[in-house]
């Protein structure tokens, strides 16, 4: 039986009240039918006795108490999914813009997904080769993780996460496609994208789910999500190797800070909802590998940091949810190097198996560990520089500031077309250590140091 | 009470209209799909209750079923090498029964009901049994030995006896009669609210230390056996890696780990590299001492909240079988969190940073039930508690760290420049604290060396001025340094890079006896003993760094094995036969 409710009880920003519903379910999907011909689409997010209280996915401008009618669809919100998602672009929540028609459903999926049992987790193993020193080096991006970037506007992620589509490959030649969400970002951001995955001849393997900044806000919170389990049904069902890009974080955050507000709940820190820990994770923690499934979902999620504060509540939840981050420097930025990684605080938390004989190279850990405790020596001798001079500095400090200083134009700046190997960029970080004394060099063992230390003389 | 229905529904919040028979704590089966849920919230027209499950699909006029009992878990043979979610569902069950991802509404038992145990019964017809005593041990793993104990809240006379045999944990096994005659049929198994401390017979004082075979938690802040220690740190600076490494290699009999609203991949770290690893006190592998409870942070927000109390109940249950139990809980934040999350769903007035006005309470009655103590069946166990906080932007001035510190009396500051120099573990020397240290130091005095703690004590003193002078060197360089002061230098450096910090992947390094820290101690004082009577003769520092001793005393974490160290005696003469051309007395 499908009733329809006609005229509204309240209208408060995204949100309506709908009096007199019975068997409302929690999260049920709703169209609403406006007097016009229009129909938009709502979702149910609290239920008291026979009021149901619905977000409306496009807004809620032009309603009114009395000319609409709402029908329960007794579902809840769900995207067709079929093989034929991929080429495709599709608005925030899922419908397609591109012009060549519906999709015909394979399977009809539930986008708010399940936890993966974590008994069924299959640990993180494989290395995705994104041939960009910073990454592959020290911070390794593993098949199945979740590793965000930490931007800020004006600097070059977009271009980060299009270098790391084209460049990236694993060791075994799966079968690769992505999965690309744009929420709140500006229309040529997504062209920018577009245009990339195209340039690149990928884009018969890209699915695209666009919100764009001048989209409606609540749409935003489903993006995400529709995203996600396009990605899930891609990997589980068809067994592909899935890479989910996500952008921008920092909007989708803010939407949810929008929505908690219309709804009248009590703000936590800076405004947010106390539950955007919970909801973040929601959306991250889809990532892995799940057993007894051919495919992955690995999460590059891109965020702004507000006034690049690493400290504001979006990077700091993230970070907490997430296998370690990406962040960018807006000084390096500034001095023309491209990528921009600020190499101190990037981490990547499945490296440490993901890496080493029969993934990389023996070598790799003991590299790692000397470039960051050496590059960290780097940022003290720096400060003292800029205190007392560069001249007046001992002679192992200046070593260490014209290690720094190649580290920085040799290392991190690549260039947007370099595609280093694994060996090149190993090579590249014992040639740059090998500026410093041997006696530097404490993190490595004596063996290690033998087979790979660059003495002057054989230079 | 079959008449209750949900009036309301928001999150993972529900509420039923009028007045219920619905008692406080009480657990529920909310819905038709018969979600968990608890009672959290009693008035005169409202319940409030939070549900472990995800309400999406609930509508309101479903009916609310009665369980008529708090929260209990099942503790009983079979919970060891385990793997449960917060409200103790077991989750290679789940898996069997509902496939990859965890589904709604599954009811499964937390113990495997038709394993059979090899159970002996010690309880002999006519013996009185009191609350908490063992009638009956089995082998639940290999390296585990099961007491089966009276519920605390029975006692009486053994009436019935079965024969020693194998038997599942449902079967009854004795038969008892209490005070008023009435007879209880006792099997393998009993239930406890996991919100009700399991009583003991006595707190006793602890003065023996939990030892983690880490450097700078054994030697610098090292932590009593029932003791509470906090390890707060923002992301990245290695939590979780330093949780990894107390419960792999601490030496309790029990590791209970919580994985409070963490990562899921790392629960399946945990699981894989414990079933390799093998106990160094037992042999076994480290799985047959563990129990996991994993509440990954996209499992449902109210079932992380009990998930640290079944924890602690878990480990109460094998303590009170007299066993040290040792609790890593990761992490502590995401609980407070979970806890602010549902008190703004009861729109509750926000205290500090919109968390309850009741978050300092429940901290201090969850650290509290931590402690060494005289069982009821007269054994003497252990809870050891190690709390992960993840304070807001690494600023240790929110209230979940600020809470924790006054409950703990270890506090183990992790520090992101640290971390950032990847010199792990990140714990900061200079900000961390043990008060356990004078209960302790008998201990280290008498099975340790007699020198233990005045060695302990200079090697702080020796960090404390390197800080003071690492001030100096900011502001004008080392260069200008007097030769002795470049000395602490030296010697801090190697105490920093060659003590303290430990590297988690290597062999030798990842665990080392404290007999072994003494010895490491020792030789680096020694060392620093020998060159400042060689920088007193004014002879220039840089004559002694260009020997190589500094480097060779760093590696030597690396190469004097764990269970012979006269490589260390070894070095010391080095040491004294190097440094003789300088002609020291």
């Amino acid at each position: 039986m499908i009733l329809e409710h006609i005229g509204l009880n309240e209208i408060n920003g995204p949100i309506i009240v709908l009096d007199g519903v019975d068997n409302a379910k929690y999260e049920e999907i709703v169209e609403i039918k406006l007097d016009n011909g229009s129909t938009r689409i709502g979702r149910i997010v609290e239920i008291d006795g026979d009021k149901a209280v619905i977000q409306v996915f496009e807004g809620t401008q032009g309603l009114s108490l009395n000319n609409t009618s709402t029908k329960l669809t007794g579902h809840p919100m769900q995207i067709p999914l079929s093989p034929e998602i991929l080429g495709r672009v599709f608005d925030g929540i899922g419908r397609p813009i591109d012009g060549l028609g519906d999709i015909y459903p394979d399977i009809i999926s539930d986008i708010n997904g399940q936890p993966i049992n974590p008994v069924s987790r299959v640990y993180p193993r494989n290395y995705i080769n994104t041939g960009i020193s910073t990454i592959d080096c020290l911070s390794t991006l593993i098949r199945g993780q979740k590793l965000p970037i930490f931007s800020g506007s004006g600097m070059k992620h977009n271009e980060l996460a299009v270098q790391i589509v084209k460049q990236a490959n694993v060791s075994d030649g799966g079968d690769f496609a992505i999965v690309f969400a744009a929420m709140g970002v500006k229309n040529d951001v997504a062209e920018y994208f577009r245009k990339s995955f195209e340039e690149a001849n990928v884009m018969q393997k890209v699915v695209m789910f666009l919100n764009l900044s001048n989209d409606p806000i609540i749409e935003r919170i489903i993006t995400p999500r529709c995203a996600l389990t396009a990605a899930e049904y891609l990997a589980y069902e068809l067994g592909k190797d899935i890479l989910v890009i996500l952008t921008d974080m920092t909007s989708y955050a803010e939407a949810v800070r929008e929505f908690s507000s219309s709804k009248g709940e009590i703000p936590g820190r800076k405004g947010f909802p106390g539950y955007l820990y919970s909801d973040f994770a929601s959306i991250y923690e889809r990532a892995g590998i799940v057993e007894g499934k051919k495919g992955s979902v690995t999460q590059i999620p891109i965020l702004t940091m507000p006034n690049d504060d690493i400290t504001h509540p979006i990077p700091d939840l993230t970070g907490y949810i997430t296998e370690g981050q990406i962040a960018l420097d807006r000084t390096l930025d500034t001095t023309g190097i491209y990528p921009p990684v600020s190499v101190l605080p990037s981490l990547s938390r499945l490296m440490k198996d993901g890496i080493g004989e029969g993934y990389t190279r023996a070598d790799h850990q003991a590299l790692a560990n000397q470039l960051f405790a050496s590059y960290s020596k780097v940022q003290d001798a720096k400060a003292l520089a800029s205190v007392i001079g560069e001249d007046e500095l001992s002679p192992n400090d200046k070593l260490l500031l014209q290690f720094g200083k190649a580290f920085d134009e040799r290392f991190v700046n690549q260039g947007y077309n370099a595609d280093r190997t694994i060996n090149e960029t190993l090579d590249l970080g014992w040639e740059l250590l090998s500026m410093l004394p041997k006696s530097e060099l404490d993190r490595v063992s004596e063996e290690v140091l033998n087979e790979h230390y660059i003495n002057s003389e054989n230079k | 009470m079959e008449n209750n229905v949900i009036y309301s529904i928001n999150g993972p919040v529900v509420t039923l209209k009028g007045k219920t028979g619905l008692s406080m704590m009480e657990m529920v089966f909310v819905g038709k799909d018969k979600l968990a849920g608890e009672v959290i919230n009693i008035s005169n027209d409202k319940t409030t209750i939070q549900v472990y499950e995800e309400t999406s699909g609930l509508s309101a006029g479903e009916p609310v079923y009665s369980s008529g009992s708090p929260l209990t878990i099942t503790l009983g043979p079979g919970l060891m090498s385990n793997i449960f979610d917060g409200i103790e569902r077991p989750l290679q069950a789940l898996k069997e029964n509902s496939g990859a991802f965890i589904g709604k509404g599954t009811l499964i038992p937390s113990l495997d009901s038709e394993k059979e145990w090899d159970v002996t019964v010690t309880a002999k017809v006519g013996d009185y049994l009191e609350g908490g005593q063992s009638y009956a041990n089995c082998p639940e793993t290999s390296a585990i030995t099961h007491y089966c104990l009276l519920s605390p809240l029975l006692s009486g006379e053994v009436i019935e006896v079965k024969p020693s045999g194998k038997y599942k944990v449902n079967d009854t096994v004795i038969k008892l009669k209490d005070a008023s005659g009435k007879i209880h049929d006792i099997t393998l198994a009993q239930k406890w609210p996991i919100r009700t401390p399991r009583p003991v017979k006595e707190r006793v004082n602890s003065t023996r230390p939990l030892i983690t075979g880490q450097r700078i938690i054994d030697s610098l802040f090292p932590i009593a056996k029932g003791g509470a220690a906090a390890i707060p740190g923002g992301f990245g600076t290695g939590k979780t890696m330093t949780q990894h490494q107390i419960a792999k290699w601490c030496d309790a009999d029990i590791i209970i780990y919580v994985g409070c609203g963490e990562r899921g991949n790392e629960m399946t770290q945990v699981l894989q590299e414990f079933g390799e690893l093998i106990d160094p006190k037992t042999g076994k592998p480290m799985t047959e001492r563990t129990i996991l409870i994993a509440n990954t942070s996209n499992m449902p927000v109210a079932a992380r909240e009990a998930s640290i109390y079944t924890g602690i109940t878990l480990a109460e249950f094998y303590r009170d079988m007299g066993y040290h139990t040792a609790m890593m809980a990761d992490s502590t934040s995401r609980w407070a969190e979970a806890l602010r999350e549902i008190s703004g769903r009861l729109e509750e007035m926000p205290a500090d940073e919109g968390f309850p006005a009741y978050l300092p309470s429940r901290l201090s009655e969850f650290y509290e039930r931590a402690g060494y103590m005289k069982a009821l069946c007269g054994k003497e166990g252990s809870i050891s508690i190690i709390g992960a906080v993840s304070p807001q932007g690494g600023d240790f001035s929110e209230p979940v760290t600020q809470n924790t510190k006054r409950f703990t009396r270890c506090f183990w500051a992790l520090d992101k420049s640290l971390a950032y120099a990847r010199h792990y573990p990140a714990i900061n020397w200079t900000t961390s604290y043990s008060e356990y240290l004078n209960t302790l130091s008998d201990w280290f005095t008498e099975n340790i060396n007699i020198n233990f703690i005045s060695h302990r004590e200079r090697i702080a003193l020796i960090l404390q001025q390197e800080a003071d002078l690492m001030e100096i060197v900011k502001l004008i360089g080392a260069d200008v340094l007097p030769d002795d002061q470049k000395l602490i230098i030296e010697i801090a450096r190697v105490i920093r890079v060659g003590f303290l910090q430990q590297n988690a992947f290597h062999d030798i390094d990842t665990y080392v006896p404290v007999e072994k820290q003494f010895a490491m101690m020792d030789v680096i004082l020694y060392l620093y003993d020998q060159c400042q009577k060689i920088v007193a003769q004014q002879i220039p520092i840089s004559q002694i760094t260009k020997l190589g001793l500094f480097d060779k005393a760093i590696q030597l974490k690396y190469e004097i094995p764990n269970d012979d160290f006269s490589g260390i005696d070894d070095f010391k003469q080095q040491i004294s036969n190097t440094l003789t051309k300088f002609n020291i007395a």
